[in-house]
């Protein structure tokens, strides 16, 4: 075989492997979607399930996955971003950076079952918060801790030593320079951090297991040491643990939380690139 | 020192890791005059620059030995505050480099750290600021837009605005017009003319033509080393040492 | 005054800095606590080489035998398929591929990241799982095999991003070099790219099985969850991960069986705490 020939017949293949991941992708999203599509209408979005769960809605579920979301944000947002001020601005190159970046490394490696189990262990039992609002948003909170943690990072990284050493030049202390001259330009990155940390955390089934989630809740919870339904785990029991449930509601249920997950993650891609162009 | 020096260097080393960038300088800097510092690439110069506003501390591993006294005062003390020392010497750094807010932001960003946060006060600085650094007539009627969107020569005369805020006693300026086209650098030079009667200015330059138009005296440098500091005239008329000679007749690499 | 706020202010951020090493450090000292007290009852030893997993009968038995034989199928099936396409995809889209393909294929990729593993649990369950009996024609389509085909296609946007950094590292002046020899472009890719990018493709493929190993209710939904030494990978078994999710919302707070749980956590946390240690070492490596 020439050389040609064969680099044709290489590029091919590779050619070939990469559509052939195209296939599986698309082929889930757009079946969920053409099978749950029946099911979505305004009642199956505000009602509650009924009948044991062959009849009604998803809205509780709906709006514990809301409550858990805003919660793990309310509470990884701030220790994240400023554990990434710390590392970037204030730590230089020294050897605790190392050791925190390893963390993050492994942090970001501990299977979310296990976060569940520290959850259950740590949050539930020994703090006594119970299954709860508070106990699933801790335990999601310490799971996508290196998510934001590691994109706030990038975004600070990115931002022109120029604008740091320009502030302090008119005597801004190094606090004001970075409240003032990097976190502004650093904003788009920390948004985008954040928008695929709540993807995770809206996602995920493991973690909230045994720290949160609740079979069966007519009402949304009313304060954070109350249970809460959560659509992941509402699909899962629709799935394999509830008899006679409609094909066609699981596939509802399915195609709300895909739309959710994935709609946050193309919120992110979209500002990323869009903040990309503009940085050019 | 006399009353009409601003800044006094004492033995003045700066090191990065093990290996002297400056070493052991000593120089008296007027007031309200502007010095020029030429030499070669590596010299040191920058560095020493740096040091006047305590700059250098932003650098891993940058020690320095020896004093600076700007008024009397020794920025080095380990009391000494460098957000204070920052404020009263000013820095115009080689490549513009505004911040990606508007116009009046920019000049208005250090009032505004310094708790000066008025409406009517800051209009008027602003004013002040872009007036003093020949800017205003080209943008007071378009304060809100974006700063990166002017020129290279104006971003350049904004951040000189910017500095010019907080009223510093000093303003160090490292090659401001190197990265500028010849009209804009010519806008510079003039502007530096002037600025001189209210401000001590010292200059980092590569241009030897520009260190004699617009600077009163002159520090040639060499691998770290003061090798002489004079009128700026004598410097480039009569120089005393064989190595400033070679540099400013253009024998040297 | 200024400077008192901000020391205050450094101080606070320096707490928040080290917020993830005191994570790390109590999810490892919590782990161990519960798992010591499980060790106190039944003996490392019998807990890792045991090959019964019967923690609710009478006399219960603890062996974890069957659960680690069935994470180390199901992640051997998902990294026989996932490897091979994940690096071929990011040779494409590092080397190959337009810039419009690339724009397409990329977001793709991430795409298929963003999909929650409750989702893939669900069409493994209703279309693969079903596939695959009828493919093999065996009796349940219910197999270790289903689970690392869908696991597969979860480790792939892993596999893909960090190969493709670790192609993108490489300084164009070696393809440079090469190609200005007279090799041709594949020729590059095979002789200086791949072996200039090797720790990198390295660390890609064992963050791409940290994953693997760690996913959890995919697993628990396809697998079919026999907690038995498989025969095949065409039979039913469990991972460690779905032991966890399936059995921990039974066990009684304080009981061997919940501590015994923790013992599985503490194996889990070991293993994956192993692989993102070495899979950084190749990382830093291919930074130089």
């Amino acid at each position: 075989m020439t050389k040609a020939a064969k680099e044709k017949l290489a590029f091919q293949l590779l050619t070939i492997a990469s559509v052939m991941v195209l296939i599986p992708t698309v082929g889930i999203i757009v079946y969920i979607v053409i099978k749950g599509l029946p099911a979505i209408n305004w009642s199956f979005l505000t009602e509650p399930p009924r009948n044991m769960m062959t009849e009604g809605g998803i809205y509780p579920a709906i709006m514990g996955t809301l409550y858990l979301v805003l919660g793990t944000i309310a509470i990884a947002l701030p220790l994240g971003v400023g554990a990434a001020i710390y590392l970037n601005e204030y730590a230089g190159t020294s050897r605790m950076r190392r050791l925190v970046h390893l963390a993050i490394v492994n942090l970001a490696g501990v299977p979310s079952v296990v976060y569940g189990l520290f959850g259950l262990g740590f949050f539930v039992i020994v703090l006594g918060f119970g299954r709860s609002l508070i106990a699933g948003s801790l335990t999601l909170a310490i799971m996508i801790l290196p998510v934001i943690i590691t994109t706030t990072e990038e975004a600070l990284k990115s931002v022109p030593n120029s604008y740091r050493e320009a502030s302090l030049a008119l005597g801004a202390t190094k606090w004001q320079t970075v409240r003032n001259a990097v976190l502004p330009s650093a904003t788009p990155g920390i948004i985008t951090g954040t928008i695929l940390g709540i993807g995770r955390a809206a996602g995920e089934t493991a973690p909230i297991l045994f720290t949160v989630a609740a079979f069966y809740l007519p009402s949304i919870p009313k304060s954070i040491f109350d249970q809460a339904m959560a659509l992941p785990y509402h699909l899962y029991i629709l799935v394999t643990e509830v008899p006679n449930v409609p094909e066609e509601t699981k596939f509802g249920t399915a195609l709300v939380l895909l739309t959710l997950v994935v709609g946050l993650n193309l919120v992110a891609v979209l500002i990323r690139t869009r903040t990309r162009r503009r940085s050019y | 020192m006399s009353r009409a020096d601003k800044i006094d260097v004492k033995n003045l080393s700066v090191y990065y890791g093990n290996d002297p960038a400056v070493k052991n300088i000593s120089i008296l800097i007027p007031e309200k005059k502007a010095t020029a510092l030429i030499g070669p690439s590596g010299c040191g110069k920058s560095t020493f620059l740096r040091t006047i506003n305590r700059m250098n501390d932003l650098i891993p591993g940058a020690r320095i030995e020896g004093n600076v006294l700007v008024d009397g005062q020794d920025i080095y003390d380990p009391k000494a505050d460098v957000v204070e020392i920052r404020t009263r010497v000013g820095m115009v750094f080689q490549r513009p480099n505004p911040f990606p807010k508007s116009i009046f932001e920019n000049v208005a960003y250090g009032p505004r750290r310094h708790g000066n946060n008025r409406k009517a006060d800051l209009e008027e600085i602003v004013e002040k600021s872009l007036t003093e650094a020949a800017l205003w007539g080209e943008v007071k009627d378009r304060l809100n837009d974006f700063a990166l969107d002017l020129s290279g020569g104006q971003q350049q005369r904004l951040c000189i605005a910017r500095a010019l805020a907080i009223q510093p006693e000093v303003l160090l300026m490292d090659e401001p017009a190197s990265a500028l086209d010849p009209i804009s650098t010519a806008k510079v030079e003039d502007l530096i003319d002037e600025l001189k009667k209210d401000y001590t200015i010292v200059i980092v330059t590569h241009n030897m033509q520009q260190a004699a138009r617009v600077s009163d005296k002159t520090a040639f440098f060499l691998s770290g080393e003061l090798i002489e500091f004079d009128e700026t005239s004598k410097i480039f008329t009569n120089p005393q040492d064989k190595r400033t000679e070679d540099y400013i007749t253009g024998r040297f690499g | 005054m200024k400077n008192y706020k901000d020391w205050i202010i450094e101080k606070i951020l320096l707490v928040l800095g080290i917020s993830s090493i005191v994570v790390l450090a109590m999810i490892f000292l919590f782990l161990l606590k519960d798992g010591l007290q499980f060790f106190s009852v039944v003996s490392l030893k019998d807990f890792l080489t045991g090959d019964t997993w019967l923690p609710t009968s009478k006399p219960a038995s603890f062996g974890i035998l069957p659960l680690l034989v069935g994470s180390f199928a199901v992640t051997l099936v998902a990294l026989t398929i996932a490897v091979p396409f994940g690096l071929a995809l990011a040779i494409y889209l590092g080397e190959i591929a337009s810039s419009r393909t690339k724009e397409i294929l990329k977001p793709t990729v991430e795409l298929l990241a963003a999909i929650p593993s409750v989702v893939y649990g669900f069409i493994g369950i209703t279309v693969i799982a079903p596939a695959v009996k009828s493919f093999f024609n065996i009796s349940s389509g219910f197999t270790l095999f289903t689970g690392g085909l869908i696991l597969a296609l979860m480790a792939l946007p892993t596999i893909v991003s960090i190969a493709e950094d670790a192609l993108h590292a490489v300084p164009g002046s070696y393809k440079e070099a090469s190609l200005a020899l007279g090799a041709s472009s594949w020729e590059t890719i095979v002789h200086v790219i791949l072996p200039a990018a090797k720790s990198g493709l390295i660390a890609a493929i064992m963050l791409g099985m940290g994953r693997v190993i760690g996913e959890t209710m995919t697993v628990l939904m396809v697998t079919g969850n026999a907690p038995i030494i498989p025969g095949s990978i065409f039979e039913s078994g469990r991972t460690m991960t779905a032991t966890i999710a399936a059995e921990m919302g039974e066990t009684v707070h304080g009981s061997t069986h919940y501590y015994s749980l923790f013992g599985i956590g503490l194996v889990l946390f070991t293993i994956t705490f192993a692989i993102n240690f070495t899979a950084d070492y190749f990382v830093q490596r291919q930074r130089g």
